[in-house]
């Protein structure tokens, strides 16, 4: 699926990720920029994790921005989760 | 040679001489193997009616006749409103002096302009209880050219005494000062309270100027720094900024985890057996750590315990304390805000005490070894109980030793207060990056998700079991901490060692490694 709309979840308090979403024409592959409170002990763990949540909803054409103050795995992936739902347009789930 | 920790320890650093490793907290003290005050005092008698007075602070520092590799010393009390060590600094490198030891009872974030004077090489040794902010991270990218020793408060009294740090100028600002150099922290514009730090410099330093923007009529009362010590008096229009100084009062945290990890402590300490009538205690001014205070406050009163007295790093909550009769006194090596300073002038009962009496370890009345509970913080801890307050995630200088490692050792009940983990940071390790305290010397470490008990102290567990206390296996509770944050990743370090940790005793319990990737 290819997101549609510009679309954000989470917040920049610590221990939180802000997620935001930006849509790309289709064959442009996924980007995923990544800034971290955390950055030098979690980096790849950051990267891995995005990228899960990412391929289980199918999810190739992206541009991802991730700003993140600590936030531990469900959060990370929940907020990832709901940026890109909003991003699809579809809302079941999420505010 | 390896430590009692099993740290690397090298026989000989070049610049800074022998070292010794560290043998246990009380091994120099039981074999009798203590520097011994070797230090002479300086030969100062002048003519009856001289005076003291210098024009500027320049004027001071060139009647000190400073040298290429002299040693320069201060009190860190103006905390982050210094103005006094950056404008003596400025003026050292102007005249051209080159070599300088720099030795300040602590450094903090008003000095982050030393960076470009380390970088220089006009500062070439620090010896401070804390390092922070840039020059932190410079000095742990390796800038420094001799690596930096971090001592304890009562470490740095033992370290002077013993000629380990030898100040030539010692400049000591004050908030009031008198012609002859008698001077206080206790009034002023820019007060700040105990001036408890500055009483070993102005003892052993060649050469000792009293720095004030309060020039006051002779004589300046109370005489923390007398005069018979003081060569000179100099007038700056300022000591600093008096809002970062000390400002207005300490307020509690109104962070849950902080107020949940406090009341664990509160409870901790009330079913520890030392919560009786004379009780001594000291508290941090941070966080958890002071939030323990104000349960205790109410825990003492519910149950009408009358302590004997506190010491510190002293707030207004230990002043509201002290004026409800909680304590009978208050001993005072340094005070945290505005409303401390009037009660260091104005009760009896809150006594200034050197840091000499406060926590050396070579004399016969530390005020810690007379200490019932200590609460300190951390910024990690690990299995062993040993606990890193000095370096930071990236394995940078970015803390302080402080009086942790000199009230945990003299402390009956050493009570180390933490979060389970910060910002996905894990603070449960097998091992701290940096031992500032070994965990010897501590007993008890209380997070948000239970309260670890040193195995060295098997009847304190089965008692906070029994009042229902949450006792945890340490190693439990970091597998459990672990599975949430996950490891983080390796440190990246050299082979260089751009800090050494001396514990009070002065024998090294750890050392600091260059950090690789920092900008």
């Amino acid at each position: 699926m290819t997101p549609k709309f510009k679309a954000q979840a989470g917040t920049f308090e610590s221990s939180d990720i802000m997620v935001l979403i930006e849509p790309v024409a289709e064959g442009s592959g996924r980007q995923v920029d990544i800034s971290s409170t955390v950055m030098l002990q979690f980096e790849e763990d950051l990267k891995t994790c995005i990228n899960q949540v990412l391929d289980v909803m199918e999810i190739e054409n992206v541009h991802l921005i991730a700003k993140d103050k600590g936030a531990l795995t469900p959060t990370i992936k929940a907020r990832v989760e709901t940026a890109v739902k909003r991003s699809l347009g579809i809302q079941e789930g999420t505010l | 040679m390896k430590n009692a920790l099993g740290v690397e320890i090298p026989e000989y650093i070049d610049g800074l001489g022998e070292l010794q490793p560290y043998q246990g907290v009380w091994n120099s003290v039981l074999k009798g193997d203590v520097a011994s005050q070797t230090v002479p005092t300086v030969l100062k008698a002048q003519k009856a009616h001289v005076s003291k007075m210098c024009d500027s602070l320049e004027d001071a520092i060139k009647k000190s006749q400073p040298f290429d590799g002299m040693t320069v010393s201060c009190h860190h009390h103006l905390r982050g409103g210094d103005g006094v060590l950056m404008q003596a600094i400025a003026i050292l490198d102007k005249m051209g002096i080159k070599d300088i030891t720099l030795a300040s009872s602590s450094l903090t974030s008003a000095h982050d302009g030393l960076v470009p004077y380390v970088e220089s090489g006009m500062i070439t040794r620090i010896f401070s209880s804390g390092i922070r902010g840039r020059l932190g991270e410079i000095i742990s990218m390796g800038k420094l050219k001799h690596p930096a020793v971090i001592h304890s408060h009562g470490g740095r009294v033992r370290d002077i005494m013993s000629g380990r740090i030898k100040p030539d100028l010692a400049l000591l600002a004050a908030s009031a000062a008198d012609e002859e150099g008698n001077a206080t922290g206790a009034h002023g514009p820019s007060a700040f309270g105990s001036m408890g730090y500055a009483d070993i410099d102005a003892r052993y330093a060649k050469t000792v100027v009293v720095v004030t923007d309060n020039l006051v009529e002779y004589p300046c009362v109370p005489p923390s720094v007398r005069q018979h010590f003081v060569d000179y008096v100099v007038t700056v229009d300022s000591i600093g900024d008096a809002s970062k100084i000390a400002s207005g009062t300490t307020r509690i945290t109104s962070s849950p985890m902080d107020l949940r990890i406090a009341r664990i402590a509160a409870t901790v300490i009330e079913h520890s057996g030392l919560f009786k009538n004379g009780m001594s205690f000291q508290v941090g001014a941070g966080g958890a750590s002071l939030a323990v205070a104000k349960f205790l406050r109410e825990d003492m009163k519910r149950k009408s315990i009358q302590g004997s007295f506190m010491i510190g790093g002293v707030t207004s909550y230990g002043v509201d304390m002290l004026e409800e009769g909680l304590f009978k006194a208050i001993f005072d090596v340094q005070s945290f805000d505005a409303a401390v300073s009037t009660s260091v002038l104005n009760n009896p009962q809150h006594i200034e005490i050197t840091c000499d009496q406060y926590a050396n370890p070579n004399n016969c009345g530390a005020m810690t070894n007379k200490l019932d509970v200590v609460v300190l913080g951390a910024l990690e801890v690990d299995v062993d109980f040993n606990v890193n307050v000095i370096t930071g995630s990236s394995g940078e200088i970015r803390g302080a030793s402080g009086g942790h490692s000199d009230t945990a050792s003299g402390a009956n009940l050493s009570v180390v207060v933490c979060p389970s983990f910060r910002g996905r940071l894990p603070i449960i390790m097998d091992r701290v990056h940096t031992v500032v305290t070994p965990g010897e010397s501590v007993d008890v470490i209380v997070t948000e998700r239970g309260v670890c008990v040193n195995p060295s102290k098997p009847n304190l567990a089965a008692a906070l079991k029994k009042a229902g206390v949450n006792v945890v296996d340490i190693r439990d509770l970091k597998k459990e901490v672990d599975s949430m944050t996950g490891i983080p990743a390796e440190k990246k370090l050299g082979d260089k060692i751009v800090a050494l940790v001396e514990y009070r005793d002065g024998t090294i319990i750890d050392v600091i490694k260059n950090v690789t990737n920092l900008e």
